[in-house]
């Protein structure tokens, strides 16, 4: 009975119970999507390499050579000879090795020479291979293959020409001209860095660089592509290279031994954990987030305590009148406890339902813009226990009201003051 | 008659109430109200009105003399007994403003029923349910026209609003009915046409009615007339 009339009183005051609806729904939202954003972002950031068990390069630290090597983001101290390359890729523990080669860039986006194992063994996600969108792995010497985004954002098609520009800023004025590059094929979006990078051959890397020296071309020598072709094209060094070991439990084995490699300084890392320090870096911004949009549902909350203290005064003379046919203070206090509850509830409702709407809405164009993959997904543990918080605090704020109401009762009993 | 039925509406004895430790608001050394009487309590504001009639209706607990209605006492049963007691035999009227705007006229007028199953069933007895009992009540105050269209209760006038909240009280025939100025929103004509209707309904539910007003020109209506001032003794001792 209680509860037909409190449904009927609040229906009754629909206008502003919307108003409290909507505040509410927008402050979850706010709170679930910042907190889907997260996981998505971190979920995301774990997921830019998988199925790799060591990466190798110069030795300068495990972060720097995580980010140059993986993320695309900060020069490389030094390269590795080829030969150390060879030692170590020929390893009996070793199951595959991906070299990589980096200096170059294409209109801001990164050019990494690399091998065929590139398109075989570099896995990202949950351990998924690279697909292409369009076109085939390279084949000839001046093929090369973009990442979904580079394609998207160039507007390149198979066929087209692209001319590498010396060095990794994006004003660089020495370009490689004389030795364009056609494009053999596309990737699928991945949602990781390898979308913003073109891919080609070491042997093409070492081409564009044979009548080049330290960072200038060599006067009076002119090799064209053409020439190049005849040449031997053995890289002499490169940046670094990823490893797949044939049994994982060797990999600390094999970590140790590179690091105390005797040729050069090397230094191989795991990158599982390097990511997990990365990220331990991160994380400050993260949790400032998730602060802020805590900050956001207390506003909210607090609309809906505003609003339930405003309409009490005009609600007085309801509860005198409940209170007269016999409802005792017990039951007046349920009454706004259980509209506080149910605003609470429905505006959790309906602030779940626009997210979903919101993820659904825009996740073709997060993913193509900000290479962010949002999944829409059942609520997670952290989700529920986001909302039970919510519902909580709601309930923590409404029994204000409802105490005051109570108190009202108590001190109104059958002479409402008008 | 059994013994019960001969005791008082209200029976009241050495009855003071004060909020802590301050000077009494109310003392009254005895008051009676008879099964059936029709009283008119002329109390002006200030006088302790508010404080007798929350007493009498179960809101404020009785601390100190007694307060029995119908023989029950009244004033020392729990808060929880006494609002069950007040749903149960009490029917109150207020000044204004009387309905919840958001239940129908009908509703409005069934609204003790649903509180009480006591009054629920003496609706049922005499009518068939509350509804046909509301139905009939309304009739008889001269809704008829309303029942028709049944227009949100906020679009009444004062007067039918008034009359739509002596429904309420009467339905279910509760013992004793307390009316805190009720007429006082009411210009002289729907006045006079209220109090008949209120009072003959009443008297034929052979209800007790205690009409709190200012207005002494209401009197004539009533059998007895007692003035507040006179009985409340506050401050004298």
């Amino acid at each position: 009975m209680i509860l037909r009339l409190a449904l009927l009183s609040l229906w009754n005051r629909r206008g502003t119970a919307l108003l409290t609806l909507i505040t509410i729904a927008i402050s979850v939202t706010l709170l679930l999507g910042v907190e889907k954003l997260r996981q998505d972002a971190r979920d995301g950031f774990f997921s830019t390499i998988s199925g790799t068990d060591l990466v190798v390069g110069a030795r300068s630290g495990s972060l720097p050579l995580l980010l140059y090597s993986v993320f695309n983001i900060g020069n490389p101290v030094s390269n590795i000879r080829w030969s150390s390359y060879q030692q170590i890729a020929e390893s009996d523990m070793v199951d595959w090795t991906i070299p990589l080669t980096l200096g170059d860039s294409h209109r801001g986006f990164r050019v990494v020479g690399t091998s065929d194992e590139y398109f075989t063994h570099f896995r990202y996600g949950r351990q998924q291979n690279l697909s292409f969108a369009s076109g085939t792995p390279f084949d000839d010497l001046y093929d090369v293959v973009l990442g979904a985004e580079v394609a998207r954002a160039l507007g390149y098609q198979l066929g087209d020409k692209v001319v590498v520009n010396h060095g990794l800023g994006r004003a660089s004025f020495s370009a490689h001209e004389d030795k364009p590059f056609q494009v053999s094929g596309i990737l699928e979006p991945t949602g990781t860095p390898v979308d913003r990078v073109l891919l080609v051959s070491l042997q093409g890397y070492e081409a564009m660089h044979l009548d080049w020296r330290a960072g200038v071309r060599i006067p009076g020598m002119q090799i064209t592509a053409d020439q190049a072709r005849e040449r031997d094209l053995t890289p002499r060094e490169i940046t670094a290279f990823m490893v797949g070991m044939k049994s994982r439990i060797n990999t600390f084995h094999l970590q140790r031994s590179i690091n105390n490699f005797r040729a050069e300084p090397l230094q191989a890392i795991l990158p599982g954990v390097a990511l997990q320090e990365l990220w331990q870096v991160l994380s400050i911004a993260e949790r400032t987030l998730l602060a802020v949009s805590a900050c956001v549902v207390f506003a909210g909350l607090t609309g809906m305590l505003a609003l339930l203290l405003a309409s009490l005064n005009e609600r007085r003379r309801e509860l005198a009148v409940l209170r007269a046919v016999g409802a005792g203070p017990g039951r007046i206090l349920f009454l706004l406890l259980f509209e506080a509850m149910l605003l609470t509830l429905l505006g959790s409702l309906l602030g779940v339902l626009l997210l979903y709407t919101l993820i659904a809405g825009t996740q073709n164009w997060l993913a193509l813009e900000y290479g962010l993959f949002l999944s829409l997904e059942w609520p997670g543990k952290t989700q529920w226990l986001l909302l039970g918080a919510i519902q909580i605090a709601g309930i923590v704020a409404g029994s204000i009201p409802a105490w005051r109401a109570y108190r009202y009762t108590l001190a109104d009993g059958l002479t409402p003051r008008t | 008659m059994t013994d019960t039925e001969l005791k008082p509406a209200i029976l009241i004895k050495q009855l003071t109430f004060a909020w802590k430790r301050q000077t009494p608001l109310l003392s009254i050394n005895h008051f009676i109200l008879a099964r059936g009487e029709q009283l008119f309590l002329q109390g002006p504001s200030g006088s302790g009105k508010s404080t007798l009639l929350n007493l009498i209706g179960g809101v404020l607990p009785v601390k100190s003399g007694e307060l029995t209605l119908h023989g029950s006492n009244f004033g020392k049963l729990s808060q929880r007994r006494r609002d069950q007691f007040r749903a149960d035999h009490i029917g109150v009227l207020f000044q204004q403003f009387n309905l919840l705007p958001y239940l129908s006229l009908i509703d409005n007028v069934i609204l003790p029923c649903r509180f009480s199953s006591k009054r629920a069933a003496a609706a049922t007895q005499r009518s068939g349910s509350p509804e046909k009992e509301a139905h009939r009540l309304l009739q008889r105050l001269q809704l008829q026209e309303m029942l028709k269209d049944s227009p949100p209760v906020a679009e009444l006038s004062i007067g039918q609003q008034q009359r739509v909240a002596a429904a309420r009280a009467l339905i279910g025939a509760p013992e004793l009915i307390i009316a805190d100025e009720p007429t006082s929103a009411l210009d002289a004509d729907t006045r006079d046409n209220f109090l008949d209707l209120l009072l003959s309904e009443n008297r034929e539910n052979n209800s007790s009615l205690l009409f709190v007003s200012h207005d002494q020109s209401l009197s004539h209506h009533f059998d007895r007339v007692v003035s507040l001032n006179e009985i409340n003794q506050r401050g004298a001792a």
